[in-house]
C-alpha cells in the first residue's frame, strides 16, 4: 500500500504527465470484440466524458482501467506506471476508484459501514476510518443517512453511496459509471455539483453517461466509443458536431443535418 | 478526505453512538459471563452439568464457525475436520508422548489453521454452494482417513489414561465443575475475539466480501486473503474446542469427534441465533443443545436423529419468519445495528 505522502510526491513530479494513458486496448470475448484499438490519454484534473451507444464497450473499458478485467491486449499506464498486470485492490491502493452502473452496495451493512470499507484502504485503524468515512458522507450529502442500512436507501441515494464509497479510498482517478441515470432533474443538478466539487479537490474524473445534456456542459473533454472503438475525441462541442458521432447515434440519414 | 472538515453535531453523534453501543456490548458480556459463572453453584446434578458444559462448548464452536460462515459468508460444512484435528493432536501428544493437553491444544490450533489455509487455497476458488459441498466432502475424506490410520488408533480410537484430578492434565473425574469453567473461558475468548475482529478492518472486510466480493475488490479489499484469515482464525478456535472435548470425554474415535453431525451442530446454532452476529451463536446453542441432550436421553438410541428433525423444523421456521435470526427479536439489537457494527 502506498502512503498518501508518496502519492503527493509522485503528483508533484509528474504534474504535466497524463494521469492515465491507454494504449491499444483490445478486449475479446470469444468471437466478440468489446474493445478494439482503444488509445487515449486523460490529463490530470480533467473531467472526461466517455460516451457512446449501448454496447459500445464503455463498461468493459471501465473494468479494464479499474483492474477488474485484464485486457486481451494493450497497456494501461497510471501515473506513469504500467498497471496492466495489477489487480483491482492494488490499483485501488495506487489511487483508482470506481462506481458500478448497477449500484453494488453492501446491503446488510449501514451506510457508514459501507463507506468505511473504502476508507480502510487509507486508514487501517477503525477509529480513523470511521472519522474519514463520516467526512466523506458529509461531503456527499449523505451524513444524515449514516446509520441507515444500505438496503433501505432510495435509488438516488444508492448512487450517492457508490460515489461516497469510492471517494473514501482517496482516489487520484475516479471512474463514475452512469451515476446520473434515473435521477430527476433536480437530483441530477445536485449530482453535477457534487462531481464538480470532487474535481475541485484535485481528483481526475472519467464518467460514463448517456444523458447528453448533463454530460456535455460538465466535461472538459469527451471520448466517443462505438462498437468498441474510439470514434471521436476532443472538446464536447466539437465531438457532438462530428459527423461520425451523429451517424453512430442517429443513423446516416441525419448526417446532412 | 485529507482536509480537516469541521464535523457536524450529527457526525459526532454517530461516533458517540457507536462508542456507547460497543460499551454496552462489553457490559452485556460481563453480565452474561457472571451469571453463567454462578450456575455450577446452583446446578449440582451431574447430568445437567454435562448439558451445561456441552451447551457452552457448542456456543464456542458456533462462535468460531460464525467468523468464517457468519461474517465472511463462507458456509463451511466441514468444521468437524478442525474439531477432529484439535481432539486428535491433543490425544496423541498426551497419550503417546506424555505432553500436556495444554501443549496439544496449541499444536492442534496451529495444525488446524494450517489445514484451513491449505484447504482455503484450493476451495476459495469455488463459490457459494460449491464451496460448501467441497468442505463437506473434504471433512468426510478426513473421517475415512482417520478410520484407517493405525498411528492414531484407526477405528479403535484413543483412550486417555486414568489419572488424578488436575488442571495440568485437564482430568476431572469426580467433579465436572472445572470443565464448566474451562469451557466458559473458551466461550469468553471466542466472544472477545469475535467482538474485536467485528470492530476492526477484518470485520468490515469480511462483511463486505460476504455482501459483494467484486465491489469489495474495487475498494481495496483483498478478497482471497480476507477469506484465508477468517478460515485460519475460525479453524484454530474450533480445534481448541476439539482439544477440550477430547480431555472432557477422555476417549475419542473418528466417529465421536469427526462425524458430520459435529459440523452441523456448529452451523445450526448460528443460523438459528443469527448469522454474522455477536450473540446469535450463544442464543442458538442455548436453545438447540439442551434439546439434543433431552431427546437423546429420553428417546435413547431409537431417538437418534429426532433432534435433527426438530432442528430442521426450527431452522425452517426461523428462516421464514425471522431470516436475520433470533437475535432480531431483541429490540435493542435492531436499534443499534445501524450504529456501526452488526448486532
Amino acid at each position: 500500500m502506498i502512503a498518501a505522502s508518496d502519492v503527493r510526491t509522485a503528483r508533484d513530479l509528474g504534474q504535466d504527465r497524463p494521469i492515465l494513458q491507454l494504449t491499444d486496448i483490445w478486449q475479446r470475448f470469444g468471437g466478440l470484440v468489446a474493445n478494439a484499438e482503444v488509445s487515449f490519454d486523460v490529463p490530470r484534473g480533467e473531467i472526461l466524458g466517455l460516451i457512446g451507444p449501448n454496447g459500445a464497450g464503455k463498461s468493459t473499458l471501465f473494468a479494464i482501467i479499474a483492474g477488474a478485467r485484464k485486457p486481451t491486449q494493450g497497456q494501461v499506464v497510471f501515473e506513469g506506471r504500467d498497471v496492466t498486470a495489477l489487480d483491482a485492490p492494488s490499483r485501488c491502493a495506487l489511487g483508482i476508484a470506481r462506481t458500478y452502473q448497477v449500484p453494488r452496495s453492501f446491503d446488510s451493512m449501514s451506510v457508514l459501514d459501507n463507506v468505511m470499507v473504502g476508507s480502510f484502504a487509507r486508514h487501517p485503524r477503525a477509529g480513523a476510518a470511521r472519522e474519514a468515512a463520516l467526512e466523506v458522507l458529509e461531503f456527499c450529502g449523505l451524513a444524515h443517512r449514516a446509520i441507515v442500512q444500505a438496503g433501505e436507501l432510495t435509488p438516488p441515494e444508492r448512487r450517492r453511496l457508490e460515489v461516497a464509497r469510492a471517494l473514501a479510498t482517496q482516489p487520484q482517478l475516479l471512474l463514475l459509471d452512469e451515476v446520473m441515470t434515473g435521477l430527476t432533474p433536480s437530483e441530477a443538478r445536485k449530482g453535477v455539483e457534487l462531481i464538480r466539487r470532487i474535481r475541485d479537490r484535485g481528483v481526475t474524473v472519467i464518467m460514463v453517461e448517456h444523458v447528453m445534456e448533463i454530460v456535455m456542459p460538465l466535461v472538459d473533454r469527451a471520448v466517443v466509443l462505438n462498437l468498441g472503438r474510439v470514434l471521436s475525441k476532443g472538446a464536447p462541442q466539437d465531438v457532438v458536431r462530428d459527423p461520425a458521432v451523429i451517424s453512430a447515434y442517429l443513423g446516416d440519414r441525419h448526417r446532412a443535418a | 478526505m485529507g482536509t480537516a472538515a469541521v464535523s457536524s453535531g450529527a457526525t459526532q453523534g454517530v461516533v458517540a453512538g457507536y462508542r456507547v453501543h460497543r460499551r454496552r456490548q462489553v457490559l452485556s458480556v460481563l453480565a452474561v459471563l457472571a451469571v453463567l459463572a454462578l450456575l455450577p453453584l446452583l446446578v449440582h446434578d451431574a447430568y445437567l452439568r454435562n448439558v451445561l458444559i456441552l451447551t457452552l462448548l457448542y456456543a464456542s464452536l458456533a462462535q468460531a464457525w460464525n467468523i468464517l460462515g457468519g461474517y465472511c459468508g463462507q458456509i463451511s460444512l466441514g468444521h468437524a475436520l478442525y474439531f477432529g484435528i484439535g481432539a486428535y493432536a491433543t490425544s496423541v501428544l498426551y497419550v503417546n508422548y506424555g505432553l500436556l493437553p495444554w501443549f496439544g491444544m496449541a499444536v492442534g490450533a496451529v495444525l488446524a489453521a494450517a489445514m484451513a489455509l491449505l484447504l482455503g487455497w484450493m476451495c476459495f476458488r469455488l463459490k457459494g454452494h460449491y464451496f460448501s459441498i467441497a468442505t463437506l466432502v473434504i471433512a468426510e475424506i478426513g473421517l475415512l482417513l482417520m478410520h484407517n490410520w493405525e498411528f492414531v488408533g484407526a477405528a479403535m480410537g484413543i483412550q486417555w489414561p486414568l489419572g488424578p484430578d488436575s488442571w495440568a492434565t485437564l482430568q476431572f473425574a469426580r467433579d465436572k465443575a472445572p470443565y464448566f469453567y474451562f469451557v466458559l473461558g473458551l466461550f469468553a475468548i471466542t466472544w472477545v475475539i469475535s467482538f474485536q475482529v467485528e470492530g476492526s478492518r477484518w470485520g468490515y472486510w469480511w462483511r463486505a466480501v460476504k455482501d459483494n466480493p467484486e465491489a469489495s475488490e474495487s475498494l481495496g479489499v483483498t478478497v482471497f486473503s480476507s477469506k484465508m484469515a477468517a478460515a485460519a482464525l475460525s479453524a484454530s478456535l474450533t480445534a481448541v474446542g476439539g482439544s477440550f472435548y477430547a480431555a472432557f470425554v477422555a476417549y475419542i474415535d473418528p466417529d465421536s469427534v469427526m462425524h458430520f453431525r459435529f459440523s452441523l451442530l456448529m452451523v445450526l446454532p448460528v443460523v438459528l441465533g443469527g448469522l454474522g452476529t455477536l450473540w446469535g451463536p450463544l442464543l442458538g446453542a442455548v436453545i438447540l443443545i439442551p434439546l439434543t441432550e433431552v431427546t437423546r436421553s429420553y428417546l435413547g438410541g431409537s431417538g437418534t436423529g429426532i433432534d435433527l428433525i426438530i432442528y430442521g423444523a426450527l431452522v425452517m421456521l426461523v428462516s421464514v419468519l425471522k431470516p436475520e435470526g433470533l437475535v432480531g427479536l431483541f429490540g435493542q439489537f435492531r436499534g443499534r445495528r445501524g450504529a456501526g457494527g452488526a448486532a
